[in-house]
C-alpha cells in the first residue's frame, strides 16, 4: 500500500496520507554531531524542508536549532515516525533521534547549564 | 522534479479552482476526498481561504483583499456584518470575544472560523459590494499594498492610489499571471514618507522624478521570511505612471518563467535576485519582457523617508491622529492593538465613517484603521466618540507601536501564542514601564514564527517565536532582536537575546529601556542608540527578568485544539464539524 508523505504550508507540517502529522515547533532529542557540539542535542524543530521514507519509517529532513547551546543547524532524515498496519505511529517525544532515520531509547536530558559538553 | 505543489497546481489553479469550491461547498466539507485534501487546500487559498491549523479542520481563514487598504464607503459595514454571521467559532477569544476583523500588516482583513458550506454566500455578499477573496493567498499577485493616504496625503510626490488601482484591474484573475512560482508581494508608494514599505515587497515602485516627469523607481527583492530578510535592490529602471502596467507585467512574467519551481524555499524573487544580480534581471526585462526602451532611474526621495524609520526625526512613523488631507479635510488614524477588531466595533467605525466622514476606511501597514475626508468641522464630534475611547487617536505608546501576527491561536507555522501576548503586554508595559523621555514611536513587533508575518525584523524591538526550557519544562519562548527599521536607510534588527521565557520578555523590555534611558547621549533614538553600541552589550543590556507580569500561554499552545478553550486539549477538538457545527466523528 502506498502512503503519500509531504511537507505541507511552508515546511510547518509533515503530512501523512493528507493528514498533518508532525507538526514544528516541537522539541526533538537529536543525537548528531555535525548539528552541535551537545551529545543530544534539545532541538527545536523550525521546518521541514523534504520528507522521505527509509523502509517503514517516515524521515524527514529538517532545520531549526538547539536551544541547549544555541547552535542552528539543518538535519537530514530524521525520524518522525513508522508505517505500522498501513497506520502512521509518530515517534514518542523522548526517544533520540539520529540522522538517516536511526532512533535510540527514550531518555532524560542531561541537566541544564552543561551546554556543548555533556 | 516539480514539487506536489507545482504538480497540483498544473492540474487545477487560478480561476477554475472557484468552480471546484463552490461544488465541495454545496455538498459540505465531507464531499472533499480524504486523499485529496494537501492538493485542495493548497488550491483554496488562491481564492483567499486557509485550512486552520491542527485540532481545526473544517474551519477556515478568509483573506480579503483591499487594494492599497481601501475599503470604499459602506464595505466596512459588509465586512463587519459578514464577520458577525459567519466569523464565529465553537470557542470565544478572552481578549476579543467570538467574532472578530483582523486588520494586517498587507492592509488587508483577515476573518476566522469560516465554515467552507458559507463561502457561496459570503462571496455572493462581497463582490455585491466590491469587494473579493480572489488571489489573497497562493501563487500569484497578493494584495496590492502602498501609502494608506494615497490620494489624500498632504506629503504625496505623485498619487499612486490609481497606479495601485490599476495594477490590482489588470492582474487580478490574469490567466498570464495567476500561476507564479511563488507568492508576489507588491507595493506603489508615491508619498515622501515611504509608507508603503517598498523595501520588503517582491516588487516595489517608489516616487521619483526624471526630466520633469513625476513617476516611479522599480526595485525588487524584497522581504523578510525564512530568516532570509532582504531589502528590494533598485532595478535602475524610471516608469512613468502609465507605463507601470508593462513594466510590473514584465518583471512578474519573467519572476513567472524564471522563479525556481523545483524548490519552494528557493522560489520567492528575492532568491532569483540574489543569484542573478539587478543587471541581468534589467537586461533580460529589456530583452525578452518589454517592447519599449526602459529608463534609467530617476531621482528619488528615499532621503526623506520617515515612515518606521526609528529615528527622531520628527518624520512620520504611522498614520494615527487627526491629519489634514490635500483637500482641506481630515483623515484620523485609529489605533487598533494587534489590528484585530471586534465585528459590532467594526459596524460602529462604518457608522462614524459615514457620519463624520465620506464613508470609506483605510487599513494601514501597522494593523490600524483611518476615516478619512472629515471636514474640519465634524472633527470634534468624531473624536468625542465612544468608540475611540478603544481605538485611540492618541494613544500610549506601547499600545500604539505593538504588531502582532495570527500565532498558534490559528496558523499552521507559528510556534507561540502572539496576539492575546502582546495585548498582555503592551498594558504590562504601559502600567509598569517608563517611556523613554520624548520617545512618541516605539515599535514592538511580535511573530510568531520566521514567515515574518508581523515584519519583527523592522522594529524597536522585534520579537519571534521559539522554545525554550524553564526549570525542565518546554515552555514558548522569544528571540529578542533591536534596532531594526526603515526610512532613508533601511536596517533589519539584530538579534541579540535568544530563547528567552515568554513571562520574561517583558521584564526584559522594561529593563532594556531603562538601560537605554541611561546611557542615552541626549535625545538619540533608540535605533541610533542601538546602531552605535556593540551586540554583545546590547545583549547584556535586554536583562530577561521575571515580574508581576502573568502569562498564561506559556504551555505548548500548539498541541491544544484552542489555546483559549476551557478544555484545549486536541482530543477536546469539535473539529472537524458540519455546517451546523456538529463534530464529524472519526473513522478510527
Amino acid at each position: 500500500m502506498s502512503v503519500a508523505l509531504r511537507v505541507l504550508d511552508d515546511g510547518a507540517w509533515v503530512s501523512v496520507n493528507d493528514e498533518r502529522r508532525v507538526s514544528v515547533s516541537e522539541l526533538w532529542r537529536v543525537g548528531d554531531p555535525d548539528a552541535c557540539a551537545c551529545e543530544c542535542a534539545d532541538y527545536v524543530v523550525e521546518g521541514f524542508t523534504d520528507v522521505g521514507a527509509d523502509g517503514r519509517t517516515v524521515t524527514a529532513d529538517v532545520y531549526g536549532q538547539c536551544i541547549r547551546c544555541g547552535q542552528a543547524a539543518s538535519v537530514p532524515g530524521l525520524p518522525v515516525g513508522r508505517i505500522v498496519d498501513g497506520e502512521f505511529r509518530p515517534v514518542a517525544g523522548e526517544a533520540i533521534r539520529f540522522p538517516r532515520g536511526g532512533l535510540g531509547a527514550p531518555q532524560a536530558l542531561p541537566l541544564p547549564g552543561s551546554v556543548g559538553e555533556d | 522534479m516539480p514539487t506536489d505543489v507545482e504538480n497540483w497546481k498544473s492540474e487545477v489553479y487560478g480561476n477554475e479552482i472557484r468552480e471546484h469550491l463552490m461544488e465541495f461547498a454545496e455538498e459540505g466539507w465531507e464531499s472533499i476526498p480524504e486523499d485529496e485534501h494537501d492538493a485542495w487546500f493548497e488550491r483554496f487559498k488562491w481564492w483567499g481561504l486557509y485550512h486552520q491549523r491542527n485540532g481545526q479542520e473544517s474551519y477556515f481563514m478568509m483573506r480579503i483583499g483591499t487594494p492599497n487598504g481601501v475599503l470604499k464607503p459602506g464595505q466596512a459595514e459588509v465586512v463587519a456584518d459578514i464577520a458577525d454571521e459567519y466569523a464565529r467559532g465553537p470557542a470565544e477569544n478572552p481578549e476579543f470575544g467570538d467574532a472578530y476583523v483582523d486588520w494586517t500588516t498587507r492592509q488587508s482583513i483577515q476573518l476566522h472560523w469560516i465554515r467552507l458550506e458559507d463561502v457561496p454566500e459570503i462571496f455572493e455578499t462581497l463582490e455585491a459590494n466590491g469587494l473579493s477573496t480572489q488571489q489573497a493567498c497562493g501563487d500569484s499577485w497578493r494584495n496590492i499594498v502602498g501609502c494608506p493616504v494615497a490620494g489624500k496625503d498632504s506629503a504625496e510626490f505623485v498619487d499612486a492610489l490609481p497606479v495601485a488601482m490599476d495594477l490590482n484591474e489588470t492582474f487580478k484573475g490574469n490567466d498570464d499571471h495567476s500561476n507564479l512560482p511563488r507568492k508576489w508581494k507588491v507595493s506603489v508608494t508615491g508619498c515622501e514618507e515611504g509608507c508603503g514599505q517598498g523595501d520588503i515587497n517582491d516588487l516595489a515602485f517608489e516616487p521619483a522624478e526624471k526630466d520633469g516627469v513625476k513617476g516611479f523607481n522599480v526595485r525588487v527583492g524584497g522581504g523578510l521570511s525564512r530568516n532570509e530578510p532582504r531589502l528590494a535592490r533598485s532595478l535602475d529602471v524610471f516608469v512613468p505612471p502609465e507605463e507601470a502596467d508593462a513594466v510590473a507585467g514584465g518583471i512578474s512574467a519573467l519572476f513567472n518563467d524564471h522563479g525556481d519551481r523545483e524548490d519552494r524555499y528557493n522560489a520567492r524573487m528575492k532568491f532569483l535576485t540574489d543569484e542573478w544580480g539587478t543587471e541581468k534581471i534589467r537586461r533580460v526585462l529589456q530583452e525578452e519582457y518589454v517592447d519599449f526602451e526602459l529608463q534609467t532611474a530617476g531621482e528619488d526621495l528615499r532621503d526623506e523617508y520617515t515612515y518606521n524609520s526609528g529615528r527622531n526625526d520628527d518624520g512620520h512613523h504611522d498614520h494615527i491622529g487627526v491629519h489634514e488631507q490635500n483637500d482641506g479635510n481630515y483623515y484620523v488614524g485609529l489605533n487598533v492593538l494587534v489590528g484585530r477588531m471586534g465585528a459590532d466595533d467594526t459596524r460602529e467605525l462604518a457608522r462614524i465613517a459615514d457620519e463624520y466622514g465620506s464613508g470609506e476606511v483605510r487599513v494601514t501597514q501597522r494593523q490600524n484603521v483611518i476615516v478619512t475626508d472629515v471636514p474640519e468641522a465634524n472633527l470634534d464630534d468624531l473624536l468625542a466618540e465612544d468608540l475611540l475611547d478603544t481605538y485611540e487617536p492618541d494613544p500610549h505608546t506601547f499600545m500604539r507601536g505593538s504588531i502582532a501576527c495570527t500565532g498558534t491561536e490559528f496558523c499552521s507555522l507559528s510556534i507561540v501564542e502572539t496576539k492575546n501576548r502582546q495585548v498582555r503586554y503592551a498594558r504590562w508595559l504601559k502600567d509598569n514601564v517608563e517611556v523613554p523621555a520624548g520617545v512618541e514611536d516605539f515599535h514592538i513587533h511580535l511573530s510568531g514564527c520566521t514567515a515574518s508575518c508581523a515584519q519583527p525584523q523592522i522594529a524597536d524591538i522585534s520579537l519571534r517565536g521559539m522554545k525554550t526550557r524553564k526549570d525542565g519544562e518546554a515552555v514558548e519562548a522569544l528571540d529578542i532582536g533591536l534596532g531594526g527599521g526603515l526610512g532613508e536607510d533601511p536596517r533589519f534588527a539584530e538579534w541579540v537575546e535568544q530563547r528567552v521565557p515568554a513571562d520574561e520578555v517583558p521584564g526584559a523590555i522594561g529593563n532594556l529601556l531603562a538601560n537605554f534611558e541611561e546611557r542615552r547621549q541626549g535625545d538619540e533614538s533608540f535605533r541610533d542608540f542601538v546602531e552605535r553600541t556593540d551586540e554583545e552589550t546590547l545583549a547584556e543590556l535586554v536583562e530577561p527578568e521575571e515580574t508581576d507580569y502573568e502569562d498564561p500561554y506559556m504551555h505548548n499552545t500548539k498541541l491544544t485544539w484552542y489555546p483559549y478553550a476551557d478544555e484545549d486539549d486536541m482530543d477536546a477538538s469539535p473539529a472537524p464539524a458540519r455546517a451546523d457545527g456538529s463534530p464529524i466523528p472519526s473513522d478510527d
